[in-house]
This record gives structure tokens, C-alpha cells and sequence, in this order.
């Protein structure tokens, strides 16, 4: 392999200055994708747990179809569909007037397809501890939808605070689909530095240390979290 | 609203049985290639020996903690750096695929292993069997059963993910659509059929796969 390696040209103007920002982009994508998938999630998975309804049924059709359809397929239908087929003055707004247009399309799509992974997950928790603590509850003198509201969900969220890291980090990843749509995050970023210098493995070497630590810092904090309130903290308030 | 103009695929039909043909010769590829590296890197990481254990379980999570597209183009770029000669998108994409993939699959298989019961391998031992018949005849039959369905919940994923190969212009199904779509000028029509035909393909797989898991359960 007769590639020569050259870090120095990551120090210099404006290579540097690219991959920042592109780790903020990165960071910025994910952060508030993550916190749409959350918000959605968390309602989508506490419906989709009711006994019945019609708002069970619509939940469970959320949930198959956006985990079924990849998820650079969903960020084309937001991002060149939608714009077309919704009433001609909101799609002029979306292609005209919307601030930062990729990056709204990014976060929503992204937050979606995420937010189905994520409300999978909210069922699976309360389906875990409803089957043993729904009838304890009931027995204690509370009514059906006390008990699922006020133990079995609150519980179902701690116990899945470790599978929700790893559904964040997904959701890390999936912000690199964001570079199709034109958003310059960090894995756009070090293409970009491999375009102009013909030095890509050194921008990728960046890059990659760059999910590295994000997953490292995410991991921890996550890890924290569930040390004081989350599944380990039930599992040693049961022992 | 633009007037649909569903005429647009009839038009293009050919074009997108070879996009998808494509994401299928993916698919099978990454899945047996993915499988067998994966098997390979699983019994290193089960190793006794940290010398084996280690670099499988550093590439294991490197694997997992990047992005596909930034994988694709590591292999986009390097691998015609590292053999000295250009070998065109299509090899470097089924080459990031494998690669991927085993990381996916190797962590699949160990949990398999790891889930047959320590218990079972001694109790093997005890009857006068040598190690790798135990491991044939004994771990690896009930390993392969709780792997099943793991492993083809991951084919499901690795078919949603060869949309990724967009980004190095491979012409997978996402990106014949796309080139007609920008052709004809029918986003709505093209990328609406691709949504469906990924909808219709996944779901029904998945609902498959969750009737199987039932079925075998009960």
C-alpha cells in the first residue's frame, strides 16, 4: 500500500475548522432527533400498552410502518415528497421560507424512524413488570388505570433505561444519513476533506474516533444514569 | 399537488428490477459473508486467550459504533489504496457490507454459544467426548436454534440497510428510483413505490418471523 499518510493537513485551514463543525452537526442531529424519538416514543409505546382501543391499533400501524421502511428511504419522502404533495402555499413555505430546511428534515425523519425503535422498546419495558406487578397493584386498592399509570409505566421506564443507550446510539448513527439531503455533518465532512486533498483516510480516522466518542461519553453517562435510577437500581432495590 | 403519474414506473420497470436485483445480490452476499467472518470472529472472542479475544472484540465494537455510510466509504477508499488497483464500487460495497455485518452477526453467534449452558459442555467432556465434538454435537445444534431467529430478524436489517450504498452511487433499488425520479421529474411516484415495496418486503417478513418465534415458543 503506497498510500502517504499526511495528518498535518487536518491542522490546516480550513480542514480543521470542517470537522468541528461537522461534529457539531453531528451532535446537534442527534441530540434533538433524540429528543423528538423520546417524546414520541414514550406516548407511542404507553398507548400501544393499553389493553384496548383504537388508539392501540393506530400505534401499532406508527410502529410497523416506520420501523419497516429504511430509514434513508423515510429522509427522501420528507425531504423531496412531502414538499409536494401537502397544499401548494405549506409546500413554498417548506422549500422557501423554512429555516434551515435539511436540518428540520433530518431531525424529523430521523426522529420518527427512531421513535418507532424507541416506543418498542417502552411497551417491552412495561409489558416486563406489568405481568408481575399489575395484579400486586390492583390488590394493594388501586384502579386499573391508576396502577398502570402510577407503577407499572414508571417502573417500565427505569427497567429499559440500558436498551435506550443503545436505541441513542442508533440514533448517532443514523444522523450520518443526514449528509444525503446536503447537511455537512461529520461524516459529509471528511468526504468533503477526501474531495478537496485526496487525504480521505485521515478525515475518516477523525471521523471514526469521533463516533467512538460519542458512543464512549453516552455509554458512561447512560451507565450513571441507570446506577441511580434506572434498571440496575431496581435490580439492587430487589436483592 | 402534483397529478400522480403512476405511468412513470411502468415506464422504468426494467431499470428498477435491476436496482433491485442489486440490493438482493447484497443481501445474500453480506449474510453469508457476514455469517462465516462473523462465526470466525465469535470463536476468537470466546477465547481463553486475550491475544485472540481482544483485537475480535476492539473490531467488534468499532464495527458496531460507526455508521454504515462512513464504513462504506472507509472501503471505498482503502481498499483500492491498499491492493494497489482501482476494483469499482459494486466490490468495495460488498466487501464493507461483509465486514460490517460480521461485526453484527459474530455478536449474534457468541450469544448463542454463550446461551448453551456451561453445565452441557463439562457434562460432554465427562462422557469421554473431545472438545470439538462437543462443540459439534452438543453446543452447536442448540446454539443454532436460539440463533435462528436473531439471524434473520438481522437479514431484514442488512436488506434496509443496502439503501445506504446511495451514497457511493451504486445503482441499489433507493438509487434507480432516485435517477428516474430526477429523470422523469416524479419524485412523489418513485419514492412513494420504493417506501411501499420496502414496506410490503419488511413487514411481511417481520410479521413471519414474529408468527415463527410464537410458534416456537408455545
Amino acid at each position: 500500500m503506497n498510500y502517504r499518510w499526511n495528518w498535518s493537513i487536518l491542522l490546516q485551514e480550513p480542514y480543521t475548522e470542517w470537522l468541528w463543525s461537522g461534529l457539531q452537526w453531528t451532535v446537534a442531529i442527534s441530540l434533538v432527533s433524540w429528543a423528538l424519538a423520546l417524546s414520541v416514543g414514550l406516548v407511542v409505546g404507553v398507548v400501544r400498552s393499553l389493553p384496548s382501543g383504537i388508539l392501540r391499533v393506530i400505534a401499532g400501524i406508527y410502529i410497523d410502518v416506520f420501523r419497516n421502511i429504511p430509514p434513508l428511504v423515510q429522509l427522501f419522502l420528507w425531504y423531496f415528497v412531502l414538499p409536494e404533495i401537502v397544499p401548494e402555499t405549506i409546500g413554498l413555505w417548506i422549500k422557501r421560507d423554512l429555516p434551515h430546511p435539511e436540518f428540520v428534515t433530518a431531525v424529523v425523519a430521523i426522529g420518527l424512524f427512531a421513535g418507532s425503535r424507541v416506543a418498542e422498546q417502552v411497551r417491552a419495558g412495561i409489558e416486563a413488570v406489568g405481568n408481575h406487578l399489575m395484579p400486586a397493584a390492583l390488590a394493594t386498592g388501586l384502579r386499573p388505570m391508576q396502577a398502570f399509570r402510577l407503577v407499572v409505566v414508571p417502573l417500565g421506564l427505569r427497567a429499559i433505561v440500558g436498551p435506550l443507550t443503545s436505541e441513542f446510539l442508533v440514533t448517532v448513527k443514523l444522523s450520518s444519513l443526514s449528509l444525503t439531503i446536503g447537511v455537512l455533518e461529520l461524516t459529509a465532512q471528511s468526504r468533503h476533506i477526501e474531495n478537496y486533498t485526496f487525504q480521505g483516510l485521515e478525515a475518516f480516522t477523525v471521523a471514526t474516533i469521533g463516533y467512538l466518542l460519542i458512543g464512549l461519553c453516552v455509554t458512561g453517562l447512560m451507565r450513571l444514569i441507570d446506577d441511580r435510577v434506572g434498571g440496575a437500581a431496581l435490580r439492587k432495590a430487589g436483592s | 399537488m402534483s397529478d400522480f403519474d403512476w405511468g412513470v414506473i411502468a415506464r422504468s420497470w426494467s431499470f428498477l428490477a435491476e436496482g433491485m436485483a442489486l440490493s438482493a445480490l447484497l443481501v445474500v452476499v453480506a449474510t453469508i459473508g457476514g455469517l462465516v467472518i462473523g462465526f470466525g470472529l465469535a470463536l476468537m472472542r470466546l477465547s481463553s486467550n486475550r491475544l485472540i479475544a481482544g483485537p475480535a472484540a476492539a473490531y467488534v465494537t468499532v464495527m458496531r459504533s460507526l455508521p454504515l455510510v462512513l464504513v462504506l466509504f472507509w472501503f471505498y477508499f482503502l481498499v483500492p489504496l491498499a491492493i494497489g488497483r482501482p476494483i469499482g464500487s459494486l466490490a468495495s460495497a460488498l466487501i464493507a457490507f461483509v465486514m460490517f455485518e460480521a461485526a453484527f452477526y459474530c455478536e449474534i453467534i457468541r450469544a448463542g454459544i454463550n446461551n448453551v449452558r456451561q453445565g452441557q459442555t463439562e457434562a460432554g467432556l465427562a462422557t469421554g467426548l473431545r472438545r470439538s465434538q462437543v462443540m459439534r454435537h452438543i453446543v452447536m445444534p442448540q446454539a443454532l436454534k436460539a440463533m435462528t431467529p436473531l439471524v434473520l430478524n438481522q437479514i431484514i436489517i442488512v436488506f434496509q440497510d443496502t439503501s445506504l450504498v446511495y451514497v457511493v452511487a451504486l445503482h441499489d433499488f433507493l438509487t434507480t428510483a432516485s435517477i428516474v425520479a430526477a429523470r422523469d421529474g416524479r419524485p412523489t411516484e418513485m419514492y412513494t413505490l420504493v417506501a411501499v415495496v420496502y414496506l410490503i418486503i419488511c413487514l411481511s417478513s417481520t410479521k413471519a418471523l414474529e408468527f415463527y418465534r410464537k410458534g416456537r415458543a408455545g
